[in-house]
């Protein structure tokens, strides 16, 4: 093979306040190819970007560029304030005669380009006003529209729902086509080997694999992964996520005919205890706003929320005390306080559980914290650490922390493997599953189908803010989900389990 | 290019918003000088109003800076200082001319403003810290020329300088154009150059504008320093007027000038704001001021009591309509 670096690294080393996040690595970015980076949630896949990008100076190696780079980063990195527009040009927006900012062209061409991405909110609204997908959307659009001769995505699928993967894919073909270069970060098996020719696995900061990604049985790149023999990983098998939940007969929760303009428009859902009711949809589709929706996040136009047949104020207050928590999609705008520890972190929202007249002991924080970080592997050097210092997984797993220590009766889940490694994934699953053989009700949102059938009792289907079906038995199937989806079906959700499946 | 219309998806309710924030403090201007109208005959006397967009002029030219400022998700609370310091800096330099007496205050103030700017974006310090150090300081400078406030510098009253702070075009006086000018050319910089989207940028997510290739630090030393060089002419123009550098003005009109700024909608969390919001903050607070002149007997300090009111209103409303 002839070889052409765009990127080359070698011997890096990184450490952050005597963590080490790198190791020594050398990694090569061959012209045109897409090199899937791989590795558990803390291995170092984003700061070695930030190394390849500029933003982090190695502690030792070196570091040649041969192009242009652009990236988009694993968080959503654009102001939410300003427009869409003003920030998939900013730095470079089109002028005037006089070097004055042509607003108006500005708005045309971002309008035009993020047509192609399948986005047609208003260009000149705030990027905020946008749903997080949509947004990811503009970051790439952003990223691809600044000619660059390599391109680095991190985890850009994340937040994507399948609809938009596949515009997402198809981009990186595109560009690939054009002969330019891209690092691709996801824990997604699926699309890494969908489209990447090359891989490298990092584990623990280090450089433990670099080959071609097409020889490489997917169970072998797991075990590179986790550093774990093949066998020990075929023994564990695929997870048994969804089995053997024993749904109770009375609904715990039960919301009826939520409507809260403009999102959702008269849904109503009930989960019983120890059962995953899954609720899918397209992105848009009110998925989101029909969870807040339950917990009082937003506010309602009618419709009521039952706990154990009791009706609950509309308040997040009164919810929680009702035993409803959720977990939020954003964690970086409705969760995550980046500058306490993971410690505070975790307890924030069980401490009016735990202490009396306001004052909590410290010792109990402790053992809940201690429990929580091994039983979620959460990679943290102390449990003092800052959360802002922690990997994008691992900050999703200290949310998902904090809302299991509250000892909820209801959870709502939104997204919460997204981000997550496989070992990890399996692991929330696992988490999920036992939860609900101990009696908890939860109501699951997942951009992954799979997750939603493997994981779920009964799928509630949802389209433009209404309920376009309710899915279970054997009626839980890809084919019956995208039919709910694509409006295909007509309304039978009366009757269920038995009935013949024939998808048309 | 010929469609750009497209359906509004979520942005109802943030357009409805942006309204209210643009055009609230409006709304409330127009109230106020309506009802000022039929109220006090003397109000609207044109010599009144000249009078009114005079004292407004020098607070518009501080209140711009502090508009960048606080965009960035910063503050300066050094303008006051600067201020007065400007204006004593020009009534003394004008005994060499009135190039000296213009340039002076804007070099001397405009490097303090430098100096802010290095610290609060090199060493990570707060703003308000830093400003309030150099706030300080810059009052400390301006006792010890001027020997504890004892010495008043006047300005001759047949120097150009004079000029610039007394003329008139129709009656209108040389600092109201000025500041016209400024707030244009404010307003320009803000919405259509790279600079200004820099700006906005740097307040409203600092991390992801460094992601983004913003020049963040840049960015800051850039706002601070202009800040203060607009304080230092925002004194000169007034020593001008005064024929005197008068060494005890100034003294909390930092405050005013945040005031004014965030009644004209500007967040100051940072991230949003418009010259034009600033300008009629500006409107607004000097309307309420000449109003309060003009009952006479309502003590005088019912100003502040009156403007902090309407501060804390704004700032409530701009919470309430956030969500
Ligand atoms: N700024 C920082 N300060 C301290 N530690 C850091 C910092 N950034 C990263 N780390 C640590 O470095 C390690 C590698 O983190 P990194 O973000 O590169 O992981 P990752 O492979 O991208 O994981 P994920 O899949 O969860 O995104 C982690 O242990 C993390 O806690
Ligand atoms: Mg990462």
């Amino acid at each position: 093979m002839p070889t052409d670096p765009v990127i080359e690294v070698a011997g890096v080393t990184k450490t952050f306040a005597g963590v080490r996040a790198l190791g020594d690595v050398d990694f090569t970015l061959q012209r045109g190819e897409i090199h899937a980076l791989v590795g558990e949630n803390g291995a170092g896949k984003s700061t070695l970007i930030k190394v390849l990008t500029g933003i982090h100076t190695p502690d030792a190696g070196s570091v040649t560029r041969n192009g242009h780079i652009s990236t988009i980063y694993q968080e959503v990195n654009l102001v939410p304030l300003m427009s869409v527009s003003a920030n998939l040009f900013l730095g470079r927006e089109p002028r005037t005669r006089f070097g004055l900012i042509d607003r108006a062209r500005r708005d045309a061409e971002a309008a035009e380009l993020l047509r192609g991405y399948g986005i047609t909110a208003d260009v000149s609204s705030p990027l905020g006003t946008l749903a997080v997908g949509e947004q990811q959307m503009v970051a790439l659009a952003r990223a691809v529209a600044a000619d660059a001769d390599v391109v680095i995505m991190d985890e850009p699928t994340s937040s994507l729902e399948p609809r938009e993967v596949e515009t997402l894919l198809g981009v990186v073909r595109k560009l690939h086509e054009a002969g330019i270069a891209i690092i691709y970060v996801s824990h997604r098996m699926d699309e890494l080997y969908r489209i990447c020719d090359t891989v490298t696995v990092l584990r623990d900061g280090v450089n433990v694999h670099s080959g071609p990604l097409g020889d490489l049985p997917r169970i072998e790149l797991v075990s590179l992964m986790l550093g774990r023999s093949v066998k020990e990983i075929e023994k564990h098998g695929t997870t048994a996520f969804g089995e053997g939940h024993q749904a109770d007969t009375r609904p715990v929760l039960e919301a009826v005919d939520l409507v809260s303009r403009p999102r959702v428009g008269g849904v109503s859902v009930s989960v019983r205890p120890g059962e995953v009711v899954g609720l899918a949809g397209l992105l848009g589709s009110g998925r989101t706003e029909t969870a807040k929706a339950i917990i009082g996040a937003l506010p309602l136009d009618s419709g009521t929320v039952l706990v154990a047949g009791k009706a609950v104020p509309h308040t997040v207050k009164a919810s929680m005390k009702a035993g409803i928590s959720m977990l939020a999609e954003d964690r970086k705008t409705e969760g995550i306080i980046p500058n306490l520890s993971v410690r505070e972190n975790i307890v924030l929202a069980a401490l009016p559980r735990l202490g009396r007249f306001g004052v909590t002991s410290r010792s109990r924080q402790d053992r809940i914290v201690d429990t929580f970080i091994e039983r979620l592997r959460i990679k943290v050097s102390s449990p003092e650490q800052k959360v802002a210092e922690l990997s994008g997984g691992n900050q999703q797993k200290v949310l998902l922390a904090r809302w299991l220590c509250t000892e909820p009766k209801i959870l709502l889940l939104d997204e919460p493997t997204r981000g997550i490694d496989v070992g990890a994934k399996a692991e929330v699953q696992e988490l999920i599953d036992e939860l609900a053989r101990e009696g908890l009700a939860v109501l699951l949102i997942s951009s992954e189908l799979d997750e939603l059938l493997d994981g779920a009792d009964r799928l509630v289907v949802l389209r433009d803010g209404a309920v376009a079906g309710e899915l279970e038995g054997d009626r839980l199937t890809r084919e019956h989900v995208l039919a709910a989806i694509a409006a295909e079906v007509t309304d039978d959700s009366g009757d269920h389990a038995g009935s013949h499946q024939d998808s048309r | 290019m010929t469609t750009t219309t497209t359906p509004p998806a979520v942005p109802r309710a943030a357009a409805r918003t942006k309204v209210l924030q643009r055009q609230g403090a409006a709304v409330a201007l127009v109230l106020v000088v309506a009802v000022s109208w039929l109220v006090f005959p003397r109000f609207g006397s044109p010599d009144n109003l000249r009078d009114l967009a005079l004292q407004g002029s020098f607070l518009a030219v501080i209140a711009i800076g502090m508009t960048f400022v606080i965009i960035t998700g910063g503050i300066d609370l050094s303008v006051g200082s600067l201020y007065a310091l400007g204006g004593v800096l020009a009534a003394w330099g004008s005994q060499y001319g009135f190039l000296v007496a213009l340039a002076l205050p804007l070099v001397v103030c405009g490097v303090i403003g430098l100096i802010n700017g290095l610290l609060i974006a090199r060493t990570n310090m707060a703003p308000f810290i830093v400003t309030l150090a150099s706030l300080l300081f810059a009052r400390g400078l301006l006792l010890a020329i001027t020997d504890e406030g004892a010495n008043t510098y006047q300005i001759p009253a047949d120097s150009a300088f004079v000029e610039l702070g007394r003329g008139t075009v129709f009656g209108f006086g040389y600092p109201i154009f000025i500041a016209a000018v400024l707030a244009v050319l404010g307003g320009v910089v803000l919405n259509r150059t790279g600079f200004g989207q820099n700006v906005f940028a740097t307040g409203g997510a600092e991390q992801s504008a460094v992601l983004l290739g913003v020049p963040v630090a840049k960015t800051k030393v850039l706002v601070y320093t202009m800040s203060g060089t607009l304080a230092g002419l925002a004194g000169a123009l007034t020593a001008a007027y005064l024929q005197s550098g008068v060494t005890v003005i100034g003294v909390g009109l930092e405050l005013d000038a945040i005031a004014v700024v965030v009644i004209g909608g500007t967040l100051l969390t940072g991230g949003m704001g418009t010259i034009l919001g600033t300008v009629i903050g500006v409107g607004l607070i000097k309307v309420i001021q000449n109003v309060i002149n003009q009952i006479g007997t309502l003590d005088s300090n019912y100003q502040s009591v009156v403007s902090g009111v309407f501060l804390l209103i704004v700032v409530v409303l701009q919470r309430i309509l956030r969500r």
